[in-house]
């Protein structure tokens, strides 16, 4: 067979240079000059800079506060990736078996999809305000002296309540997609072989999910330590004082509050190793033992 | 091991649409029994219904001595092989056969003991630890029909289990199914649109048309005794010819002028429906039906002579040693060969 092809070489190469360039310009190029800077002491007037090794590295190690705030990412990342995929998995399974007005129900669910994280913060700031807000008053009913803004813990629910309450439409869709695309005499076929519902959903229905299930907790990692930033700036008011914030806020907060570019871009750093070791076991761990039909 | 009974099973849907009317059958124990008919005519809903897969909107459905109407899937004691087989994608082929028995609490030895003794039948021994992707069609096939004998049910149901074959293995498959529902003796029932399936397979056949039953009988007496025209026309190959005859003073006449040497049956109507089966018409007779050949179809066992019958169209078939060619030719109809259908109703006379 005849494969089609380019006869010469610079059309294919003209062709590809604007998505190169983009890719360079605002990931290779940033990338290389975090690296860079994460070596060097910057001047806090931007005069000048000194090299300093892995300094800001082992500083970074031996700040009890960037632990702290490593420890409550990993945290804040588990909960949200948890309960907005357990949440979500559970209303596609029940929006699965609705026959009647399904497509009303399914748009309603999906809603919440088309906000904006900062306008989910701002949604999050009333729900939780500290002398209206339902939440608060909520939780005050039963007992918990809840403070936005002021208590460590009540500032991390809300975090969380609102993190997942935002990424529960994307898992929803992902989720019921995967539900309807299990064929239907699969189904069947277990509804003759197992009489327990529970056993037909843990056994086929969700196995048969867990491609779906395998790339939305990839998603939901991701999004949970990198796209929560919107939800955590609101919420804390851009002044996170004592309260809890992610490890992608404390770059921020680091690199332009305090001026420090050096310390943020060791941070930086860090947090792309990190995306890069959860991309390779990804696709080398757990890619190659999911079943895909 | 079971007889079925369904006493007036009917299947309504909200919208109104009656998927099947009120039906009644008994399938003696270790009968094979085919339901046949064109898509859309209710036979598959009617199996799903034995299955319970699909509700019973009225009547009883009894399996054994027990009504099953409410009774989950799963405890119906019944097997069922899917058109696409329906495996398990995740699970290796002995756990697929295996799952159902797992589910009822067999212990690992009985369930082992099972998959290996239906492998063995099945000549499924070497691919027992493969999932189902990495089979082919019909090893797939042979999977589904493991699952269903491991569970030893008292009903196998089969949903067009073979129509995504191909040619030649669909025929071999009917032969195996057919010999191994004989051997096990499991009452069973079987859903086709294919009247050779239906044909080769079954003690009985249930021809079903818009979700009604036309016809009950085994597969000769369809053959030989259709009820009615659409049986006439549906089981065969090439189906029966079927001429609008006139009955002008005791004399059948086709296309005006054509008479038809045959006694017509004694009806109240003026015209009637003569049938007959292309390969029951003789090529040759004393001239006063003549046949109008226009093609020749060379099957190599026979050859079909397509043509016209005082303005009917007319197929007959004759044998490969008979000479045949294109344009007038006598024929002769025999008498004890004929059917003869209602002109309206469309039912045997």
């Amino acid at each position: 067979m005849k494969r089609a092809g380019f006869t010469t070489v610079w059309l294919p190469v003209a062709l590809l240079l604007p998505q190169l360039m983009i890719i360079a310009i605002f990931f290779y190029w940033p990338a290389a000059w975090a690296v860079q800077s994460s070596f060097y002491l910057q001047d806090p007037f931007g005069f000048g800079s000194t090299f300093v090794g892995v300094e800001n590295y082992t500083d970074l190690m031996a700040n009890s506060e960037y632990g702290k705030v490593a420890r409550f990412t990993v945290i804040y990342t588990a909960l949200v990736t948890f309960f907005s995929l357990a949440i979500a998995l559970l209303l596609a399974v029940k929006a699965d078996k609705v026959i009647k007005g399904a497509k009303s129900y399914r748009t309603l669910l999906m809603w919440v999809y088309a906000i904006a994280p900062p306008v989910a913060g701002f949604l999050g700031l009333m729900f939780f305000d500290q002398r209206n807000g339902p939440m608060t008053e909520m939780f005050q009913a039963l007992g918990w002296d809840f403070r936005l803004g002021a208590d460590y813990n009540s500032t991390a629910t809300a975090m969380v309540i609102v993190a997942v309450w935002k990424q529960i439409p994307v898992n929803f869709i992902f989720f019921l997609s995967g539900l309807q695309s299990i064929p239907k005499s699969v189904r069947e076929a277990a509804l003759i072989d197992n009489r327990s519902a529970s056993g037909r959903f843990w056994e086929v229905t969700f196995p048969l999910l867990a491609p779906t299930a395998f790339f939305l907790l990839i998603i939901n990692i991701t999004y949970a330590l990198f796209d929560t930033f919107g939800i955590i700036d609101t919420l804390v008011r851009s002044e996170p004082g004592n309260n809890p914030v992610t490890l992608v806020y404390k770059v921020f907060v680091d690199g332009f509050r305090g001026n420090d570019l050096g310390g943020s871009s060791a941070q930086s750093v860090i947090l792309m190793v990190l995306v890069l070791l959860l991309t390779v076991f990804q696709f080398r761990l757990i890619e190659r033992r999911i079943h895909y039909t | 091991m079971a007889q079925v009974t369904l006493d007036r099973v009917r299947k309504t849907y909200p919208n109104g649409f009656e998927a099947v009317q009120p039906c009644s059958v008994e399938i003696p124990d270790g009968e094979l029994v085919v339901l046949v008919g064109p898509s859309g005519c209710g036979k598959s809903t009617l199996l799903r219904m034995i299955a319970g897969l699909e509700d019973i909107t009225d009547g009883a459905l009894s399996i054994g001595t027990d009504v099953v109407n409410d009774k989950d899937p799963a405890d119906r004691n019944i097997a069922m092989v899917f058109q696409n087989y329906a495996l398990y994608p995740h699970m290796s082929v002995a756990k697929n056969m295996g799952y159902g028995l797992k589910n009822r609490g067999a212990s690992k030895a009985e369930i082992d003991a099972k998959v290996q003794e239906a492998a063995r039948i099945l000549n499924l021994g070497d691919y027992l630890d493969r999932r189902p992707s990495q089979l082919s069609g019909g090893q797939r096939q042979r999977v589904a029909m493991g699952r269903a004998i491991v569970r030893d049910p008292e009903l196998f149901l089969f949903d067009e289990p073979l129509s995504n074959l191909d040619a030649k293995l669909r025929n071999q498959m009917r032969i195996e199914i057919r010999a191994l529902q004989q051997r096990l003796g499991v009452t069973s029932v079987y859903v086709t649109h294919d009247q050779v399936e239906a044909m080769t397979m079954a003690d009985r056949i249930i021809v079903l048309n818009a979700g009604r039953v036309e016809q009950i009988g085994t597969p000769t007496e369809i053959y030989e005794r259709p009820a009615s025209t659409f049986v006439a026309g549906f089981m065969g190959a090439p189906p029966m010819n079927l001429m609008t005859a006139a009955l002008v003073s005791g004399q059948l006449q086709v296309g005006g002028e054509t008479k038809l040497p045959l006694t017509p049956p004694a009806v109240a109507t003026d015209e009637v429906l003569v049938g007959y089966r292309p390969e029951d018409v003789r090529l040759g007779g004393d001239g006063s039906v003549v046949l109008d050949v226009q093609i020749i179809e060379e099957l190599g066992a026979n050859r079909l002579l397509h043509g016209q019958l005082g303005g009917q169209a007319f197929s007959i078939s004759i044998g490969k040693d008979e000479q045949a060619q294109v344009g007038p030719q006598p024929i002769t109809l025999p008498q004890d060969r004929v059917h003869f259908f209602h002109p309206e109703r469309g039912t045997r006379l």
